[in-house]
C-alpha cells in the first residue's frame, strides 16, 4: 500500500465505500480528509454487504447485493460508481446432483480483489459458506478449491445452525501480498484456514483459538473467527477478532496467541471488526462490544470505543474522544471499520445505528461524517486512481 | 405470452410486461432470461427452486415447479 501524505497538495484523496442494509454510499474526501462529498444511494433498497475497489487498476468497484426477496447478484462499475452492470454469472455453487439437497447461494458476503500479479482476478466469500473466484473482473464466476464440496470442509462448515443469525459466512479472503498462491479465509462458524498451493488444497489454521466452554477445540466447526486481517507491513502477521477474544499469529508458527487478556476486564476481548496498520505491524485497532450472557451485541455499556495496540497486542488503550459518552447502543460490524494508508493513519467505522465516524489521528480523536444511513454492513477506504 | 413483471423486477424489462415463450414454467424463464440476462438467478436459485419469497403465478394460481407446463 502506498504511503500518503493527508495534507500534500496532489495527494490521492481517500474515499469511503459504503454497504448498508438499503444500499451504497460513496463518500469522497478532499486532500485534507475534512469535507466528504457524498455520492448515493447506489442500488436503493438492496441489501449491500460488501463494496470493493480493485486497487490493481484503481477504477473497478464490486458490490455484493441482494433484495429481501430477490436473488444474489454482483454489480461493477469501472467508471467510479457513474454506471453499474450486473455480473453475467454471480457466485452460485455447483448443481447438485440431486437439485433439492444443492446449496444455494443466499448472498455474498466478501469481496476481495486477486494478487497484483493476477489482474482481473477476486475471490468472493457467500452464506450459505463457500469460495468463488473470478477471472474476468468479476463478470463471471465460479466455485473456487475443493472447499465447497469437499466432505470435510462440508462437515466443518455446519449447517445454518452453525453460523451467525443471519446466516454461516465465508469471510477474511487474504491473499498474501508476497506470493498468490498462498490464501486464507475464515468461516462464521469453521475456523481459519490456509492454502500454500493456489487454492488446490486447505487446511485449518486453529492452534491456540479458544472456543465456548463446552466445545471441542480441536474441530473447526466449534470456531468463530469473526475477522482476520494481515498487516501489509510485515505479511507474516496476522491479527484476528474472534468470538473468542483477539488473537496474533507470526508464522510460521502455527499457533495463535490470545492478545486480548489484556484489555481491560469490564470491556472483555469479543467485537466483530479488527483493524491492522498499513505499515506497523505492532499496531492494531478493535471495537469491542457486549458478548456476555445473550450477546447483546452493543457498546459495553452503551459507551463505545475504538482499542488500540501499539506493542502488538501486549497493552490496549481507549480512544473514545468524540464518541457518545452513553446511552449509544450500537456497534460495528465486521466489514465496517477500516484504515486509510496516509500518514497519521485515518481510521473510519460505521455503525448499525446508521452512523460513519472517522479519526484523522488514528484514533486519538473521533468525528461523525454521517449520520442518518441505513445499518452499516461495510465501510472501505479506497483510492480511485 | 404475457409475462407480468412485479416493480422489483423491471429494472431488467424496463416494463410491467415481457413477452417470453416456453412449453413449461421453465422453459419461459429461459427464454425470459435470453431476453433480459440475469433476470432468472433473481427468481430462481442454482438447483431450480423458485426462491424463498418469490411467487409465480400461472393464469392466477401459484406455481410450485418449474416443471408446470404453461396451456
Amino acid at each position: 500500500m502506498a504511503r500518503t501524505q493527508g495534507t500534500r497538495a496532489g495527494a490521492r484523496r481517500v474515499s469511503l465505500l459504503v454497504g448498508t442494509r438499503k444500499g451504497a454510499w460513496l463518500l469522497h474526501a478532499d486532500a485534507a480528509r475534512k469535507t466528504w462529498r457524498v455520492d448515493g444511494p447506489h442500488f436503493l433498497g438492496h441489501v449491500v454487504h460488501h463494496l470493493a475497489l480493485d486497487p490493481r487498476d484503481g477504477r473497478t468497484l464490486l458490490a455484493a447485493a441482494k433484495t429481501g426477496h430477490l436473488g444474489p447478484t454482483v454489480f461493477r462499475s469501472t467508471d467510479r460508481g457513474k454506471r453499474w452492470k450486473e455480473a453475467a454469472k454471480p457466485p452460485a455453487f455447483a448443481r447438485a446432483t440431486d437439485g433439492a439437497n444443492g446449496r444455494a447461494v443466499d448472498h455474498t458476503f466478501w469481496l476481495t480483489p486477486g494478487h497484483a500479479s493476477e489482474p482481473g482476478v477476486w475471490y468472493a466469500g457467500t452464506s450459505p459458506q463457500g469460495l468463488f473466484r473470478s477471472e474476468d473482473g468479476g463478470v463471471s464466476w465460479a466455485p473456487f478449491s475443493p472447499v465447497n464440496d469437499d466432505p470435510d470442509y462440508r462437515s466443518w462448515m455446519g449447517t445454518v445452525q452453525d453460523g451467525t443469525p443471519d446466516g454461516p459466512k465465508l469471510h477474511s479472503v487474504i491473499v498474501d501480498p508476497r506470493d498468490a498462491k498462498h490464501l486464507y479465509f475464515g468461516m462464521s462458524g469453521g475456523g481459519v484456514h490456509e492454502s500454500v498451493d493456489g487454492g488446490g488444497s486447505f487446511r485449518p489454521l486453529i492452534k491456540g483459538l479458544e472456543v465456548v466452554h463446552g466445545f471441542d477445540g480441536a474441530t473447526p466447526t466449534a470456531h468463530d473467527p469473526h475477522c482476520i486481517r494481515l498487516c501489509p507491513g510485515n505479511p507474516n502477521r496476522l491479527y484476528q477478532q474472534n468470538h473468542c477474544g483477539i488473537y496474533r499469529i507470526d508464522r510460521p508458527s502455527d499457533t495463535w496467541v490470545r492478545v486480548g487478556r489484556s484489555m481491560p476486564k469490564r470491556v472483555g476481548d469479543v467485537g466483530f471488526p479488527m483493524v491492522v496498520h498499513p505499515r506497523d505491524a505492532d499496531c492494531a485497532w478493535v471495537f469491542p462490544m457486549d458478548g456476555t450472557d445473550v450477546w447483546p451485541r452493543v457498546s459495553p455499556g452503551g459507551k463505545p470505543a475504538v482499542y488500540a495496540t501499539r506493542d502488538a497486542g501486549k497493552t490496549w488503550q481507549r480512544l473514545d474522544s468524540g464518541l457518545p459518552k452513553q446511552q449509544a447502543w450500537w456497534t460495528v460490524m465486521r466489514q465496517a471499520m477500516c484504515a486509510d494508508a496516509h500518514d497519521p493513519v485515518g481510521l473510519y467505522f460505521g455503525t448499525t445505528g446508521g452512523e460513519l465516524w472517522m479519526s484523522r489521528d488514528e484514533g486519538r480523536r473521533w468525528q461523525g461524517i454521517a449520520r442518518h444511513l441505513p445499518e452499516i454492513f461495510a465501510v472501505e477506504a479506497a483510492l480511485f486512481a | 405470452m404475457k409475462v407480468a413483471i412485479p416493480s422489483a423486477l423491471r429494472s431488467y424489462t424496463e416494463a410491467a410486461e415481457a413477452q417470453a415463450r416456453g412449453a413449461t414454467l421453465a422453459e419461459l424463464l429461459a427464454d425470459l432470461d435470453r431476453g433480459y440476462p440475469g433476470i432468472r438467478f433473481r427468481i430462481v436459485d442454482e438447483q431450480d427452486r423458485i426462491r424463498r419469497h418469490i411467487r409465480i403465478f400461472v393464469n392466477g394460481s401459484q406455481a410450485r415447479d418449474l416443471a408446470q407446463p404453461l396451456v
